[in-house]
């Protein structure tokens, strides 16, 4: 069960466990957490719990309330969340991530509605769920030449995709082209995925991970060479100044310092 | 062009880096255009007893109803609610036979699933769903979430209790208001799609979506589309890389072409003597 520990210019008075689905804080008695000093309204403010996630909610107090430091109306709690009521301080434990290693963690489990089954969802109806944002950017190389000449089909296209933070590894890397007519332009290498190659002759993937970063051939009749070996259909992982050979085109792979 | 031509389908499950056994279940029939995914729960580790007998139970019952003849001579219209209706009724049997053997066998109380499944035919795609597995369209370079999750913190969201930004950090994951073979009776929810060539769909349980974001699913989907193989690989690896917290699923199914039914007097000729 989450809490909330109630202090006051830094000594503790006392511990909260959230066991309601609504716990009430204000000067007046009739409060679940009653908070006895002037700058406290007689209905301050709530907190929300809903199974295992809380949230506190200002009841349009005189002097407002504060969560980290900011003054809030809602506010969706995160474990060491410090709530400041007038000049008391509650501070927020919800510390779930300790059950993580336990199986139980994350495991689907069904929940019961005691209220009467909602109506069914009407059959065959066409529209989709929102829509995720479509997020990527594409820099295209041969592009970056200049827009005046005929296309080049000997560069390869870079392509990095947008995307969440990567997990990826402790040390940041690129590519630099060796040779064609971008060569000496490099590339950083930050998202997880990086595509390399000439699509629908031949192209990999160089993927972002924990351990480091791998290489692994996606389409083409052929497969790109790895310090001038095949790499075949398996995942190589890439070492400082690897030399990558691909779509007619060498370029190098190296850590940033 | 036949459906196992047409549609190219790989499905891969994965323990996770955390639990000791896989309680997901997934399974494929290209003949006839039919894919099911489910996540177990419950009991003394009977998710995958439930799992297993929803995929199986399902995806037999409807290659056993699956009758190529009669359906050609069907009107679009007619397919769609006969599609709609041997899907509901597979699922229903499935339902039954899961709470029967919960009932019969005290190690297996309480077990349930969840469930997604696709059936393709003449260029639309039913999906039925219970709970929080999800179906997601890749089209063009767009990911949309086609499923609506049966989950608490769905219906949170959409009364606006907390926001989806909120709901990413909520403690109230995994909590699904509806699954199957828990109750005598379930109520899937049925929902009929258009498809065009090269869309791709990922069927997947939340232990992929818990782990990674949408957007990296996209991205994901976009660089490797030419190789669905590497693609449902990369999903499963990157879901571990994350933490791997739950049991990993992923089918992934490419539209190559279309696969509308030739209709009119000929095709019922020809289908006479097929």
């Amino acid at each position: 069960m989450a809490k909330l520990i109630l202090s006051v210019d830094g000594t503790v008075l006392r511990e909260y466990g959230l066991s309601k689905e609504r716990t009430t804080i204000g000067r007046k008695p009739h409060n679940d957490i009653q908070v006895d000093n002037l700058a406290v309204s007689g209905e301050h403010a709530a907190i929300i719990t809903i199974l295992n996630d809380s949230f506190v909610e200002d009841l349009n107090s005189t002097n407002g309330t504060l969560v980290n430091g900011k003054p809030i109306k809602k506010h969706f709690l995160q474990h060491n969340d410090v709530i400041e009521i007038g000049k008391h301080k509650l501070k927020y434990f919800n510390d779930q991530p300790a059950a993580a290693a336990s199986a139980d963690f994350e495991k689907t489990m069904i929940i019961r509605k005691t209220a009467p089954a909602p109506a069914p969802a009407p059959a065959a109806h066409a529209a989709p769920a929102a829509a995720v944002e479509a997020s990527d950017t594409h820099t295209n190389l041969r592009s970056q030449a200049s827009e005046g000449h005929a296309a080049m089909p000997d560069i390869p296209t870079v392509q990095t995709s947008a995307s969440a933070p990567s997990t990826g590894a402790a040390r940041d890397a690129a590519i630099q082209l060796l040779s064609g007519s971008a060569a000496g332009r490099s590339m950083d290498l930050v998202k997880n995925l990086t595509t390399i190659g000439k699509p629908g002759t031949q192209v990999a993937v160089i993927t972002r991970r924990p351990a480091g970063f791998y290489i692994t051939h996606v389409e083409g009749a052929s497969f790109p060479s790895l310090n001038g070996v095949s790499i075949g259909a398996q995942a190589h992982q890439l070492n400082d100044h690897d030399l990558i050979e691909i779509a007619g085109v060498k370029m190098e792979f190296f850590f940033k310092p | 062009m036949t459906l196992a031509q047409a549609l190219q389908i790989v499905a891969k499950t994965d323990p996770g880096r955390v639990r000791s056994h896989n309680e997901d279940c997934v399974e494929s029939r290209p003949d006839i255009g039919v894919v099911v995914l489910a996540d177990g729960m419950g009991g003394y580790n009977a998710g995958e007893v439930a799992s297993g007998m929803a995929t199986t139970l399902i995806a037999t019952g409807l290659a056993e109803a699956w009758n190529a003849r009669a359906l050609a001579r069907l009107s679009r219209d007619e397919s769609v609610a006969l599609a709609e209706r041997l899907v509901r009724d597979e699922i229903a049997r499935a339902n039954s036979a899961i709470f029967s053997a919960a009932q019969n066998d005290p190690q297996c109380n309480g077990m349930g699933t969840t469930l997604v499944t696709c059936l393709f035919y003449d260029d639309f795609l039913t999906v039925a769903h219970i709970g929080d597995s999800r179906l997601y369209r890749l089209r063009g370079d767009v990911l949309e979430q086609v499923t609506r999750d049966h989950s608490l913190l769905q219906e949170q969201i959409d009364s606006g209790l907390i926001s989806k930004e909120d709901a990413r950090l909520s403690h109230n994951k995994n909590l699904v208001t509806r699954a199957l073979g828990i109750d005598e009776t379930v109520e899937p929810e049925v929902h009929v799609h258009d498809i065009q060539p090269e869309d791709m769909y990922l069927l997947c349980s939340d232990g992929l979506n818990d782990m990674i974001e949408d957007g990296e699913i996209e991205m994901t989907l976009v660089a490797l589309r030419s190789n669905p193989d590497l693609a449902a690989e990369q999903l499963v690896q990157a879901a571990n890389d994350n933490g791997g917290r739950d049991n990993i699923s992923v089918i992934l199914v490419k539209v190559l072409k279309g696969f509308a039914v030739q209709r009119g007097w000929l095709a019922r000729l020809k289908a006479l003597f097929s």
